[in-house]
């Protein structure tokens, strides 16, 4: 499979195929991780700006090492320190990185459709480290990749996202991803959290959290993303670890090979246990170390030109 | 439809791999320092094969190893991008007599970015290229130390090597006119 798309905005355009691709991408970067020597020259020459206008640790520290691991030279960008508190437009701000030849804009953003935005303006690649509650393409491919490591596949298995579903871009970016691949995707939730709405998705919609769990091969657990909620949407966190919380008790009655993902920042004791978190059970930290390898292997990608693809010895 | 000539059947294959075994043994008498790594796809195959030859005439078992060289090559922003397949040494190659193992000579930009590549990996003391067939048209520095056989091609000619590894009936090298 060919790559030739030069921006990665979302996950929504994207064939099962070119999924594929990226996740194949990203076996041989993560490889690349567990050399001695972890740098590759892929990306020596080119620059790449990191623009997040929303705070972020684990995306952008995960962005910046995959740029460094491919000797791309980056520029790190964050509002505080920059013109955009002095008024300047996001236009303006991105026009004048291009105008010191930037290659690639990895942009996070409050706003949802900022990265397509950027793609629409600019020469530049532009990827999507997170728009609004909109899409968050790099988190479902590593989610994918982490899922088929682990259990072989993707295609028939059950997988339940768990929690804040209407204001998080990971669920919706995960639901276009695994869907595609051919996973029965179920939301669970409360039910101002997880509308029946959701169901256009092509996943399946429920509210009672131990039904949701009961046949799942994987349970991605999300935040309750308080910043993100106008008005509180359920009475109190006590009540929803209470009802939605995956505990000790609501764990024995998974499958018994049931694995436990979570794209972090994780609450302790709010959506998932301390010692649950911890256990043999939970993928949360494989999942950082995926997501640096498949953000090599998407910057690596979109890096292609338009020739015809580059074969060894011909 | 392209012409399609056959270079070398599956007897002459292995005869030309027979050949540079011999050769590798030549240089290298006893090879206790030897090791092979082959650069996919293709060169890997062989790569292991040339071991198995090697293993019987030196009575000790030769380490193979596979070198991708993709983000190593010098074209990446302008073709599509390639696939970039695992890379398996595993030995360290400091200190070895390495012999790079690929299967068409062409440009031998592919050589270049496999000696780049091999220096993440340590420092070998000697770096030696066997491949099967040289098909001319250099655009670097390089040669050959071992080679299967030289065939002059036409820029625009392509030439494709099935091994059985790969899941075709017999092994076959051919040249494909446009």
């Amino acid at each position: 499979m060919k790559w030739t798309r030069k921006h990665l905005l979302d996950i929504e355009s994207l064939t099962a195929e070119e999924i594929t691709t990226v996740l194949d991408t990203a076996r041989a970067f993560k490889a690349v991780g567990q050399r001695a020597i972890k740098k590759v020259p892929a990306l020596r020459g080119k620059t790449v700006v990191n623009l997040f206008v929303e705070p972020s640790t684990r995306t952008r520290i995960s962005f910046e090492l995959a740029e460094q691991r491919l000797s791309a030279d980056i520029i790190n960008f964050s509002t505080e320190a920059s013109s955009l508190k002095k008024g300047e437009t996001l236009k303006d701000t991105v026009l004048n990185l291009q105008a010191l030849k930037a290659d690639f804009i990895v942009i996070r953003h409050s706003a949802s459709g900022a990265p397509h935005f950027l793609a629409r303006v600019l020469k530049a690649s532009v990827i999507n480290a997170g728009d609004g509650a909109h899409e968050h393409p790099t988190q479902a491919l590593l989610d994918a990749f982490t899922i088929r490591e682990r259990k072989g596949k993707i295609a028939g298995l059950n997988v339940t996202i768990l929690g804040d579903i209407l204001y998080s871009r990971v669920a919706r970016s995960d639901i276009w991803a695994l869907t595609k691949l051919g996973a029965k995707v179920t939301l669970c939730g409360p039910s101002t959290l997880v509308p029946k709405t959701f169901e256009q998705m092509g996943c399946r919609v429920t509210h009672d959290v131990d039904e949701a769990i009961r046949d799942a091969d994987i349970i991605n657990l999300l935040r309750i993303q308080h910043e993100r909620q106008r008005k509180t949407m359920f009475p109190s966190i006590g009540e929803y670890t209470q009802l939605f919380g995956l505990n000790k008790a609501r764990l024995a009655k998974t499958k018994p090979d049931a694995l436990i993902m979570h794209p972090g920042p994780i609450n302790r004791g709010v959506e998932i246990d301390s010692e649950i978190a911890d256990g043999s059970r939970s993928l949360v930290l494989e999942q950082v170390t995926n997501g640096l390898a498949v953000r090599m292997a998407a910057l690596f990608l979109l890096n292609g030109g338009k020739g015809p693809q580059g074969v060894a010895g011909n | 439809m392209p012409e399609t000539t056959v270079l070398l059947d599956a007897i002459a294959i292995q005869r030309a791999l027979t050949r540079i075994a011999h050769e590798i043994v030549e240089r290298n008498e006893a090879g206790d320092d030897v090791v092979l790594v082959g650069i996919p796809v293709g060169g890997d195959h062989l790569a292991a094969r040339l071991a198995k030859i090697l293993a019987g005439i030196w009575n000790h078992p030769v380490p193979v190893g596979i070198l991708d060289t993709t983000l190593h090559r010098d074209d990446l922003d302008q073709r599509v991008a390639p696939t970039v397949h695992p890379t398996d040494i595993p030995f360290d190659v400091t200190g070895k007599t390495v012999v790079l193992v690929d299967d068409v000579l062409f440009s031998g930009r592919t050589t270049r970015a496999a000696m780049d590549a091999l220096n993440d990996f340590g420092r070998p003391r000697k770096i030696q290229l066997a491949v099967l067939i040289d098909r001319g048209h250099r655009e670097l520095p390089i040669r050959a130390d071992f080679v299967g056989k030289n065939t002059p091609t036409a820029l625009e000619e392509k030439i494709s090597l099935q091994l059985t590894e790969a899941g075709v009936p017999q092994d076959e090298a051919l040249l494909l006119k446009p």
